[in-house]
């Protein structure tokens, strides 16, 4: 199973689009949490919005998710150890207020199991291959326990 | 003993909180969000405030009398926000009461800091980046970060 999350802010309708567009192709089921979008997708189940425990239950089971590039799904990528694939919001097509996603997606792409598209095109390339987990690395626990260790020196 | 108030908005501020959360366990914490059922997923106990931005003047006013009661009853040591505008608003009013107050700009705000994260700047005791290209001297400051 596929799963696909816009966050529940803002619509992110191209890329719920491009996902309904190539489900078919897939061979596998597609679901959509798509928030506050209206576009009405004919091959995907989708719903507005699913409870943060059926969504993680979901989450647990998916081959992939993708998303668009928030924090949110992101660290959901990392807690089940599942691929995922980040699109980022354009401004320019009032998909946010500004283009902070592409940055986000730039500084994420290169790490293990966060995969970047951006077209309908990358999307099917990427979703045709077996991808790669997200994977937490010593590195990140050691930044994770430094902050964690300073906040905790804090609240002591 | 330490009373904490952990501040996030539903999504990625959340899922963040909950990881620094690890470092006040041991604490008597109490939790602040924007939708019940992500406290009932996490266990946690705590209350619900209408989310908000600078954008909707009417929702934000609700919210900081949300927060205003809330602070009042809880009385906390110690306030932690990872955002967005809920959590700027309980940290104004902790420092106001004398809380210590700490602003965790969020880990997806790598060019600049948010706009409560800036607004944050001249209020918060500690006031953190998750980049280390965005701390200066002067803050926001790098102390690691949780993604």
């Amino acid at each position: 199973m596929i799963i696909v999350t816009v966050g529940t802010q803002l619509p992110f309708d191209r890329l719920i689009k491009m996902m309904d567009d190539i489900a078919p192709d897939l061979g596998k089921p597609v679901m959509a949490q798509t928030g506050v979008g209206t576009y009405t997708c004919r091959n995907i189940q989708a719903a507005a919005n699913y409870s943060p425990i059926e969504f993680d239950d979901y989450v647990k089971k998916c081959d992939v998710l993708v998303a668009h590039a928030g924090m949110g799904t992101v660290l959901k990528a990392y807690k089940y150890r599942k691929p995922i694939i980040i699109v980022p919001r354009k401004a320019a097509l009032g998909e946010h207020r500004n283009d902070h996603q592409i940055a986000t997606v730039s500084q994420l792409r290169s790490r293990i199991g966060i995969h970047a598209a951006e077209t309908e095109e990358e999307l099917r390339s990427l979703l045709s291959r077996d991808l790669e987990p997200a994977l937490v690395t010593n590195d990140m626990l050691e930044r994770r326990g430094q902050l964690v260790g300073f906040v905790r020196n804090l609240v002591a | 003993m330490t009373k904490v108030l952990a501040v996030a908005s539903m999504g990625g501020h959340w899922e963040q909180l909950q990881i620094v959360a690890e470092a006040f366990d041991d604490k008597d914490a109490v939790f602040v969000t924007t939708t019940q059922d992500l406290l009932k997923q996490a266990n946690r106990q705590g209350f619900v405030v209408k989310d908000c931005n600078r954008n909707r003047p009417g929702d934000t006013l609700t919210c900081v009398w949300q927060c205003i009661k809330i602070i009042r009853n809880v009385r906390p040591n110690v306030i932690i926000s990872t955002g967005a505008a809920p959590g700027l608003i309980c940290l104004v009013l902790g420092r106001l009461t004398g809380a210590k107050t700490i602003w965790i700009d969020s880990f997806a705000n790598v060019e600049k800091l948010s706009m409560s994260g800036k607004i944050a700047g001249y209020i918060v005791h500690e006031w953190l980046t998750q980049w280390k290209h965005l701390a200066t001297p002067k803050g926001p400051f790098y102390r690691g970060e949780l993604l």
